[in-house]
This record gives C-alpha cells, sequence and structure tokens, in this order.
C-alpha cells in the first residue's frame, strides 16, 4: 500500500505526488482516486523515505492540537527536513476537516510558510469528486508550466 | 462469596504500552480540547437575541432541544454503549471523555436558554421536542442499534451517523445566523462542540474500520449494505425534520445540501464513498466560512500562477524543524 502509481508509465505533465496519511487512510484515498504517480512517506519512522528526485507536490492532512501546534506530521517534517528534498517542493496541498474551524488544513499554511512554497488547495477528509476534479487540473497546468521553466529533462507530453 | 469468581478485574491502564498509536493521539487531541460553557460569553448575544423575529426564536429554541436529545442520548446511552466493544484499554478511556463532553454539549444547550430565553418558552421547546414525530423517529432509529447484543460494529456506523450526519440539520442554523452577524457567541460555542463532534466521528470511524477489516469479504459488504441502508432511513427522517422546521424561514433547501455534505463526510468516517454528487452537496460559501472562519478560498490553482498565497501565519513550534 506504499505507492500509488496506476499510470507511472505514463509522461504526464504532472509533478510528482508525494503525500503523508496515517492509519485513517482519508488522504491515501484522495491520492488513489486522483489516479496519479504518488509517492507515501511511511508511518514508521523506521522504514526509509522515498526518494525524491523530481519536482514536486506535497499532500499534507494536519494534526494539530488544538491551538495550532504539531499541524504537521513528524514524518512530513522529517522528510522536509531534507534541504535537497526541500528545494524540490513546488507547492502543497493541505488537508484536514472544516469542523477544526480556523485550524481548517492548517498543515497547509504552516508548510508553506515554512518552506515557502504555495499553499495550492485544502480538501476534506478523503476530498470530494470536485476536489479531484479540480486538483488534477491544476497539477497538469502546473506541471506544463513547471515543464517549459524548470523540467528540461522530463519533457511534457502534451507539447510537440 | 459465591459470586466473586463471575466479576472481571479490568487490567490497569498502561499509557507508556499504546496497542494503537491513534488511542493516544484522539485523547490527546479531546484533553486539549476541553472546554466548558461559562468560557463562552453568551450574554453578549442579549441584544442580537432581541433583534430576532418571533417565528425565529422558536426555531432556534427548538432547533437546540433537538440537539439536546441527540447529545443526551449519545451522552447516556451511546458512548456507554460502545465501551465492552473497545479493543484496547485506551480506547475505553477515550470513550469515557467522549461520554463526558457530550454531557459537557447538552448542558451547555441549558446554558444558551438560561441566558437569551424566558423558561416558559424553554419549557415550551422542550415538550415539542418529545411530542415531534421525527425527532423520535430519529432517536429511535438509534437507539435500537444501540441496545445490548447488537452487533458492536453496526452499533459504530449508527454512533458515527449520530456523530457526523444527524447534528447538521440543527448546527445549520447558529452557523446561519452566524453568517448573518447574529448570536455570534452562541455560534462560538456551538463551533466548540462541531469541533468535538469532528474528532468523535473520525475515532469512531476509525475503529469501525480497524474492527471491519478483519471480517471476510461477505461480512465487510454486508454491512456496508448495513450502512447505507441506515443512512437513507434516517435521510428520510431528516428530510422531514427540516422541512418541518426550516419551511417557514425559507431555509430547508440549503439546509438539505448541507445534510448532504455531512452525509457524505459521514461516510468517508467511515472509510466508505461519498453518496452525493457536487451538484447537491456544494454547501454555499458563507455557512462554510462560518464553519471555518478566515479560510474561505483554498482554490489558490485557479488563480494566475503569481497569485498564489503563501501560508499565512498559524502557530508552529519550531524544535522539530531544521531551517
Ligand atoms: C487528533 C486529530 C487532530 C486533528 N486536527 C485537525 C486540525 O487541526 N485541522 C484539520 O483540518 N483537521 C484535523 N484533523 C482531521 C484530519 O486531518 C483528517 O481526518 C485527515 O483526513 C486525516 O488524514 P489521514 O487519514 O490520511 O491521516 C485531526 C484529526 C485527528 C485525529
Ligand atoms: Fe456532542
Ligand atoms: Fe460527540
Amino acid at each position: 500500500m506504499s505507492d500509488v502509481c496506476p499510470e507511472a508509465s505514463l509522461p504526464t505533465c504532472f509533478p510528482d505526488i508525494v503525500y503523508y496519511s496515517s492509519t485513517s487512510e482519508n488522504t491515501l484515498r484522495f491520492v488513489e482516486r486522483l489516479g496519479l504517480p504518488a509517492k507515501r512517506i511511511p508511518i514508521s519512522p523506521k522504514v526509509t523515505g522515498p526518494v525524491i528526485d523530481r519536482p514536486f507536490v506535497l499532500i499534507c492532512p494536519t494534526y494539530a492540537d488544538g491551538e495550532g501546534r504539531g499541524a504537521v506530521p513528524k514524518q512530513v517534517i522529517r522528510l522536509l527536513n531534507d534541504p535537497d528534498t526541500r528545494a524540490l517542493l513546488r507547492g502543497v496541498i493541505g488537508s484536514g476537516n472544516r469542523n477544526f474551524g480556523t485550524l481548517f488544513a492548517s498543515a497547509g499554511d504552516v508548510i508553506a510558510r515554512k518552506c515557502n512554497v504555495p499553499l495550492l488547495y485544502k480538501f476534506e477528509l478523503a476530498g470530494f469528486d470536485n476536489d479531484i476534479a479540480r486538483v488534477r487540473a491544476g497539477l497538469e497546468q502546473m506541471g506544463r508550466n513547471l515543464g517549459l521553466a524548470q523540467m528540461g529533462d522530463a519533457p511534457c507530453s502534451t507539447m510537440a | 462469596m459465591k459470586d466473586m469468581t463471575d466479576i472481571r478485574i479490568p487490567r490497569a491502564i498502561n499509557w507508556n504500552r499504546l496497542e494503537d498509536d491513534k488511542d493516544l493521539e484522539v485523547w490527546n487531541r479531546l484533553t486539549v480540547n476541553f472546554w466548558l460553557p461559562e468560557k463562552v460569553p453568551l450574554s453578549n448575544d442579549i441584544p442580537s437575541w432581541a433583534t430576532l423575529k418571533d417565528f425565529e426564536k422558536t426555531l432556534t429554541i427548538r432547533v437546540f432541544t433537538g440537539l439536546t436529545l441527540l447529545d443526551t442520548i449519545q451522552n447516556t446511552v451511546g458512548a456507554p454503549s460502545l465501551m465492552p466493544d473497545a479493543v484496547t484499554p485506551h480506547e475505553e478511556a477515550v470513550l469515557t471523555n467522549v461520554a463526558f463532553m457530550e454531557a459537557v454539549h447538552a448542558r451547555s444547550y441549558s446554558s444558551i436558554f438560561s441566558t437569551l430565553c424566558s423558561t416558559k418558552e424553554v419549557d415550551e421547546a422542550f415538550r415539542w421536542s418529545e411530542e415531534n414525530p421525527h425527532l423520535q423517529a430519529k432517536a429511535r432509529a438509534i437507539l435500537e442499534t444501540y441496545a445490548p447484543g447488537n452487533d458492536p460494529l453496526k452499533r459504530k456506523i449508527a454512533s458515527v451517523f449520530l456523530e457526523s450526519f444527524l447534528f447538521y440539520s440543527g448546527f445549520y442554523l447558529p452557523m446561519y445566523w452566524s453568517s448573518r452577524a447574529k448570536l455570534t457567541n452562541t455560534a462560538d460555542l456551538i463551533r466548540l462542540i462541531i469541533r468535538d463532534e469532528a474528532v468523535h466521528g473520525y475515532y469512531i470511524g476509525y475503529k469501525f474500520q480497524r474492527g471491519m477489516e478483519k471480517l471476510p469479504e461477505a461480512e465487510q459488504q454486508a454491512l456496508k449494505d448495513y450502512a447505507y441502508s441506515l443512512l437513507f432511513e434516517l435521510y428520510e427522517i431528516e428530510n422531514q425534520y427540516t422541512e418541518e422546521l426550516y419551511d417557514e424561514i425559507g431555509l430547508t433547501e440549503d439546509v438539505k445540501t448541507f445534510l448532504h455534505y455531512n452525509a457524505n463526510k459521514a461516510l468517508q468516517n467511515l472509510g466508505f464513498e461519498a453518496l452525493f454528487p457536487p451538484e447537491v452537496s456544494e454547501v454555499n460559501a458563507a455557512i462554510l466560512a462560518a464553519l471555518s472562519p478566515d479560510s474561505e478560498n483554498h482554490d489558490f490553482f485557479s488563480g494566475s500562477g503569481s497569485s498564489y498565497v503563501i501560508g499565512k501565519a498559524v502557530a508552529t513550534e519550531d524544535e522539530d524543524w531544521d531551517f
């Protein structure tokens, strides 16, 4: 259950997706429905994280304590503490539940601020159909932009 | 002496040996969330209450008595009924916290009443709730599954529907008032309840999934069928309840959209797919903003590349970050 890679063989415009999902697996279900290649950050600190060597977007659920502390899971912080990985981060998508009020998906806000990358989107739980459609379209657009600007070695299939 | 052998002595709970990390994670979140209604300055809503029309006051009090009933059920029957089914001692401890907070929720509606309303109005509304067929029907449907001897996993399904679906025909109204700058302190209190219910629905749903995954495929399918059919049953009742309450103020359709949205979230808490498509479950922006103030628009994809918003200030503890 670690990698969701249904279309891994397709050279697309999409940036890589890296995500964390705890044992409740809402984020995993969201990523599965996106249907794009994605790498999961392991829950267990003993397992080594995925190799990240292309520009990527991070999808991260929120586990704050009520004051906003601890919103970003430790496993995700550990990944982002690596400067080489961090240099490839192009944006973040936060998830959570609106019922947490002002802290809704605040992991997205925290990562965007700490890493100085755009907060691209927020969704609840495993996401709804419109979230899936918007995120897919947004990532495709973003990948196209990145492909032009920064990814000479990974050309977009849609460009001649 | 002769009964002594039948007494089951529980294992002393050791929080330093966890079988499921979620138990501690949720315990921590629930305990830091602890609150009491006295914390919220409800009396600041007295001038706002005075601006409501009589039928709007009646509606509001009725909605709150309906919510009181659900919290009472979850406090005295629902959460305690889950305790014997707990798989870990820590789960049982978490459920005692859930049960107690339901008592706080039920109690806090009475704080709102004593601050804003006359005794006569409140007594009338409680009488209404005891006689309202839809409210009684949903209570009965839930209590049937909670009854001793029933399937523990079905009990969790019903509990998640109560926590994550049935409350929302009621929660809609204070969110609506808040979006019109009315009863804003009451809305603050309701948001504390809503936050607690989110953790309750998440946790019970999570334990449901852990239990269900141990079952053979056919039994899993049967539980899933049961969940959707119970949801339909409750949904029918909620529709009628909603019409009866909200037709006069003209909000029935908007409330129904909110019901669909929350039904989808309840199903996701159980690990199932959403049922209602976006066309009927996209809640209007004012209500979403009332639920999660200061965070309405999160679709920055749709803007041009340069209009991305870099995250706004949120409290973080820096000890874990290396940079
Ligand atoms: C202890 C706990 C704290 C949470 N805190 C927040 C929060 O502050 N803000 C939020 O939007 N969601 C919060 N959530 C909800 C989760 O982010 C949400 O359920 C998410 O879908 C979990 O993703 P996962 O199942 O992939 O781990 C919290 C959930 C738990 C269990
Ligand atoms: Fe409650
Ligand atoms: Fe609850």
